[in-house]
């Protein structure tokens, strides 16, 4: 693509862009009350705002909001590094794949929410537990993806590196890792948005503080905007964490041929 | 002196199936003198990648040995760099980067890798590329590149396994002569592996054909032409034509295909 027509990509699109906000803000605003809808169901946009304002001073909803941020990024760090180790460890021996293929698919398959009430039982109404879902749920994409990617390295590759005399370490360092970058990335980016979930999830079981707590609050009092606010702050949360991926993704990965706006 | 020889090797691997053993090749032997350039040609499957990886010291050959300046070869040795028909440069390290992998990942010093890549680089006229990255590069630039990184470790053999089979003919003709002029430069001794029977005769010192599986050596055809550092000029030469016919011959590419038994066969 030239940098003519990618500029004028990004102008039109993000011109697009704004437009379709703007649109999305008035059908929501106005919407609800043409077609009838009742503002306990679908609350205008003004309403949410109104309320968000309002979380601000009496609910401690930058607290909350901090909380649930901090776990998100607790977990999704703990869970990428376990996963990305567990995937380099695995795709370098194949015996421990093969012997641990069977659990680890178990483990998989197994829905990793429905661990959170264990692990609220096990370790009481603190952070640990929300991160603990966080750092199962992300840990397998990212292992998946790295052994994959550890598979796939093509062999006459590391014959290259092995007729130059490499060490295994070298292999490692100088093949193998940077290989798996791009997978890797790919899976961090999934995971990011999948920390967001174990967290929620641990939060909504159980506890007092966090976005997850201030939904089910939100719920048992009716107030439609409220869980719209926590909703809005935990696409947020996401947001940002996917945002710094992506960013990390770009300086780690500058050799690899642009695409079309980064490639969100 | 021989820089590269083999005795008596064989090959065997185990089949699909794991319980037979298919012979991949069969009591080859043949040394390759100092400054030599040596064509392996032969039928698809016959062996020629399986011996290079047993000269290269990747695999360990089921009965006989291979030598490298008269050691044995028991494992990768700073003696032997190989290329193949694949570039396989590192899309994320830059042109002068991937130049320097070998004597990087023998330990040389960051200075002397980045002396090395630069002055190979000029020599194939890349100089203005050694901050570009792999994928900015036209197939046969990349070729060139990967030649440059088999010739930084300074090798005493070079093996090479169709480099040039995967580039355009017009790119192919450049490349040989660059090859051509390198290896007579730098007095290195290589083994040619290539389908290309007319590569085979204008870039080398000698053609060795082998045959189908289980692969041996069936001939051995000295190419009296001279100035073997000039492909475009052997390529006129009235006695390259002898030559292919006689390894057309050799390989019976001019007979009759075996799924057409109707045919006559020639006498």
């Amino acid at each position: 693509m030239t940098p003519i027509s990618r500029s004028a990509l990004i102008r039109r699109g993000t011109a697009a862009s704004i437009a379709l906000l703007v649109i999305f803000l008035a059908a929501w605003e106005w919407g609800p009350r043409l077609l009838g809808i009742p503002s306990f169901i679908v609350p205008p946009a003004s309403a949410v705002y109104a309320e968000f304002i309002r979380m601000l001073s009496v609910n401690h909803l930058l607290f909350h909001t901090g909380v649930t941020a901090a776990e998100v990024i607790a977990g999704f760090i703990l869970g990428s590094l376990l996963g990305a180790v567990f995937g380099y460890l695995l795709g370098m021996s194949p015996t421990a794949e093969f012997a641990l293929s069977p659990y680890i698919l178990a483990l998989q398959i197994a829905p990793k929410v429905a661990f959170a009430p264990l692990f609220i039982m096990w370790m009481g109404f603190t952070v640990y537990p929300k991160i603990l879902v966080a750092i199962l749920i992300v840990f397998f994409p990212v292992m998946v993806n790295v052994l994959t990617a550890i598979r796939g390295i093509d062999p006459d590759l590391i014959n290259l590196a092995r007729s130059f005399t490499a060490s295994r370490a070298q292999i490692f360092w100088k093949i193998e890792f940077p290989s798996s970058m791009p997978p890797l990335f790919a899976s961090l980016r999934i995971g990011a948005t999948l920390a967001v979930v174990g967290v929620v999830v641990g939060e909504l079981v159980g506890g007092n503080f966090g976005l997850g707590y201030l939904l089910t609050f939100g719920e048992g009092q009716a107030n439609t905007p409220m869980v719209f606010v926590c909703i809005l702050m935990l696409t947020l949360i996401g947001g940002i964490a996917y945002l710094a991926v992506i960013w990390l993704e770009q300086r780690v990965l500058h050799y690899v041929p642009a695409r079309p706006l980064g490639g969100l | 002196m021989n820089r590269l020889e083999f005795r008596d090797v064989t090959m065997r691997f185990a089949d699909a199936s794991g319980r037979a053993s298919i012979t991949a090749i069969q009591g080859v032997s043949f040394s390759i003198a100092d400054g030599e350039v040596v064509a392996l040609i032969g039928p698809s499957g016959c062996g020629k990648s399986t011996l290079l990886n047993i000269g290269s010291g990747l695999y360990a050959p089921s009965a006989g040995q291979a030598f490298v300046d008269g050691e044995r070869v028991a494992g990768p040795s700073r003696h032997v760099a190989f290329m193949l028909q694949k570039d396989l440069l590192l899309p994320w390290r830059t042109i002068a980067q991937n130049v320097a992998l070998g004597v990087e990942i023998q330990g040389q010093t960051k200075s002397e890798c980045a002396r090395r890549a630069t002055e190979l680089l000029r020599g194939f006229n890349l100089a203005d590329f050694a901050g570009r990255y792999p994928h900015q590069l036209s197939g046969g630039m990349r070729q060139r590149v990967a030649l440059a990184r088999t010739l930084a470790i300074d090798p005493s053999v070079l093996l090479l396994d169709e480099p040039f089979s995967a580039v355009d003919a017009q790119t192919r003709i450049s490349l040989q002569h660059d090859l051509a002029q390198t290896l007579k430069r730098a007095g290195k001794t290589a083994l040619l592996i290539t389908h290309d029977l007319l590569e085979a005769v204008i870039l080398s010192d000698r053609v060795l054909v082998m045959s189908a599986r289980p692969g041996r050596i069936v001939d051995e055809i000295p190419i009296e032409i001279g100035y073997r550092d000039e492909p475009l000029r052997r390529r006129q030469d009235g006695k390259v034509a002898g030559y292919m016919a006689r390894l057309m011959d050799r390989l019976e590419i001019a007979r009759p295909a075996s799924d057409q038994p109707q045919a006559p066969q020639p006498a």
